[in-house]
């Protein structure tokens, strides 16, 4: 009972977190929303038993992806949203579609899906460790290729800007010998004041 | 198993006692951080308000609720005022599962002396600690500074960098373990061997983990010679510059809880917890355990102001360079060595 009621109240605000997402003008309020979301799924993985599933979404998604999506904001330092053309079409056709598909969504598992109980769903660490190195092994290691080869692809990308040689004594030159400030600059980050970017009216 | 009421009643009774140590510790530690400080700089520290100036924590509280609550015009306010409550509420809160000693019995009801006893009790702790990054990280951006937003800036880089060092680092004491559960760990490393040294997980080979867990700790608590973060000679304050008042306070607060959590789980991980002599009629050996938790965790404390008051402060990028080029391999040279022996072992 007591179960049921907190599913349902941690249910209700992953729904709400992602209206809020999708409502929201500001880049980081919607951040905020998903991670909300996050959370709460957390939450109701927890209840379902699989509380190793529960701790690696707060880690790796709450806890680590949403950093970075904040993190990229903050630097960008993103406006306000604004309206377009295409963003109307896209209201347009995105509702209509949304509600058509969680129906189908929402049928399909009210009438095809066998119920399972929690119980037999293996959450516990143990079981995750023996099932991916045992039954998993092979598509675990595929999976871990796949995102080395990301990662790899990600540095290649991020140093190819770098190739260019600046001139000795030149402005980005010395912007180089100081690290940081140099990949910034190389990565194309807007050259503004920092302070006079997020200011916003009120 | 207990009735549902006495449960809530029990866990009820040792939030409240839980979230008041921790309270009065983090006031405590701010007592002696500035008087060990003062020490070794040859000053007395606070001596005025109390015998050794022993009341200056409260005086501080006190201080710090009176003043002016200032809230700068070109604030966006709803991450302004919402970051101090994130950054404290998430400090605050990984104390539910950190355990401070063995099972207690009050009368008919038995209880462990941890609010609540998971078996996935490392990883909530993770799971928090890396949630409370986002305190800091609005507090600079909303605040809408550019010493701020630099200071929160380097505060995520940093977390998100020293995490990772951090988490693999615990690797090898969950694989010697073989379990989530601090509790678990914690009694995996009774007993001793060769007649004298204790069972600890950092005399068992952990040595380098141990090391590579208290620099990223450091790191992930801002604190000396990483508190990039709030470089006063550079950043005023940084991210907590536009905060005054009871807001600051909390900052502080979250800063010093986080530090105290940070060296529980040094205690409970790599020095065995509490575990240690027991002696004297029964009473004493129910308390001992405690003590010798609170005196690890004492020990970490002045180890934390030892260094502030000793060393300098990096430079950002010998620090990013200290994480990623050193620390991180260090730790999976440890981790797959560690792996590699247990293996052997089994």
């Amino acid at each position: 009972m007591l179960q049921l009621v907190i599913f349902l109240v941690f249910g209700a605000l992953c729904v709400a977190g992602a209206v809020n997402l999708l409502v929201q003008r500001h880049p980081i309020n919607s951040a905020l929303s998903l991670i909300v979301v996050m959370a709460s799924l957390a939450v109701e993985f927890l209840l379902l038993g699989a509380e190793f599933v529960a701790a690696v979404q707060v880690i790796i998604y709450a806890g680590a992806i949403m950093v970075l999506f904040v993190f990229v904001i903050m630097l960008l330092n993103a406006g306000e949203e604004e309206a377009t053309k295409g963003s109307r079409v896209a209201m347009l056709l995105g509702v209509p579609a949304v509600v058509v598909g969680s129906g189908l969504v929402a049928w399909v598992l009210v009438e095809h899906s066998s119920a399972q109980s929690a119980e037999a769903l293996l959450g516990a660490p143990r079981t995750i460790g023996w099932m991916l190195f045992h039954e998993f092994l092979l598509p675990f290691e595929i999976t871990s290729v796949l995102v080395l080869i990301a990662i790899i692809g990600a540095v290649v990308l991020a140093s190819r800007l770098d190739t260019s040689t600046p001139e000795p004594g030149s402005r980005a030159a010395q912007l180089d010998k100081m690290g940081s400030v140099g990949q910034l600059r190389e990565a194309g980050s807007p050259v503004e004041p920092v302070g006079a970017q997020n200011r916003r009216q009120g | 198993m207990l009735s549902v009421t006495t449960f809530v009643i029990v866990s009820v009774i040792k939030t409240v006692i839980a979230i008041f140590v921790l309270l009065t510790a983090v006031a405590y530690s701010v007592w002696l951080e500035r008087k060990v400080v003062g020490h070794i700089q040859n000053r007395w520290g606070p001596t005025r308000v109390g015998p050794f100036g022993l009341l200056q924590p409260l005086a501080d509280g006190v201080k710090f609720l009176m003043k002016e609550d200032l809230t700068p015009p070109y604030v966006y306010k709803p991450l302004y005022i919402a970051a101090p409550m994130i950054a404290v509420i998430f400090a605050l809160t990984s104390i539910a599962v950190i355990p401070v000693g063995n099972w207690v019995n009050i009368g008919s009801i038995q209880t462990p002396l941890q609010i609540t006893d998971v078996n996935i009790g490392l990883l909530i702790v993770l799971g928090i600690t890396s949630m409370g990054v986002y305190g800091v990280a609005l507090a600079g951006w909303s605040s809408n500074s550019k010493y701020s937003l630099l200071g929160s800036l380097r505060a995520s880089a940093q977390m998100v960098s020293y995490e990772i060092a951090l988490g693999l680092s615990l690797i090898g004491v969950l694989i010697m373990s073989g379990s989530f559960s601090l509790r678990e760990i914690v009694d995996a490393q009774a007993g001793h061997f060769w007649g004298f040294i204790p069972n600890w997980n950092v005399f068992r080979g952990q040595e380098v983990a141990f090391f590579i867990y208290l620099m990223a700790a450091f790191a992930e608590t801002n604190r000396v010679p990483f508190d990039l973060p709030e470089a006063e000679t550079e950043l005023v304050a940084g991210y907590h510059t536009e905060y005054s008042a009871m807001k600051f306070a909390m900052f502080f607060m979250a800063e010093y809880a986080n530090m105290i959590t940070v060296a529980c789980l040094a205690s409970l991980l790599f020095l065995g917890g509490w575990h240690g002599p027991l002696f004297g009629p029964h009473i004493l050996q129910e308390i001992l355990p405690l003590f010798w938790f609170f005196l690890r965790v004492f020990g970490f404390l002045f180890l934390y102001i030892w260094i502030r008051g000793t060393l300098p402060r990096f430079r950002y990028d010998q620090l990013m360079n200290f994480g990623w080029k050193f620390l991180f391999p260090l730790a999976v040279t440890n981790l797959v060595i560690t792996a590699l022996i247990v293996a052997l072992k089994s």
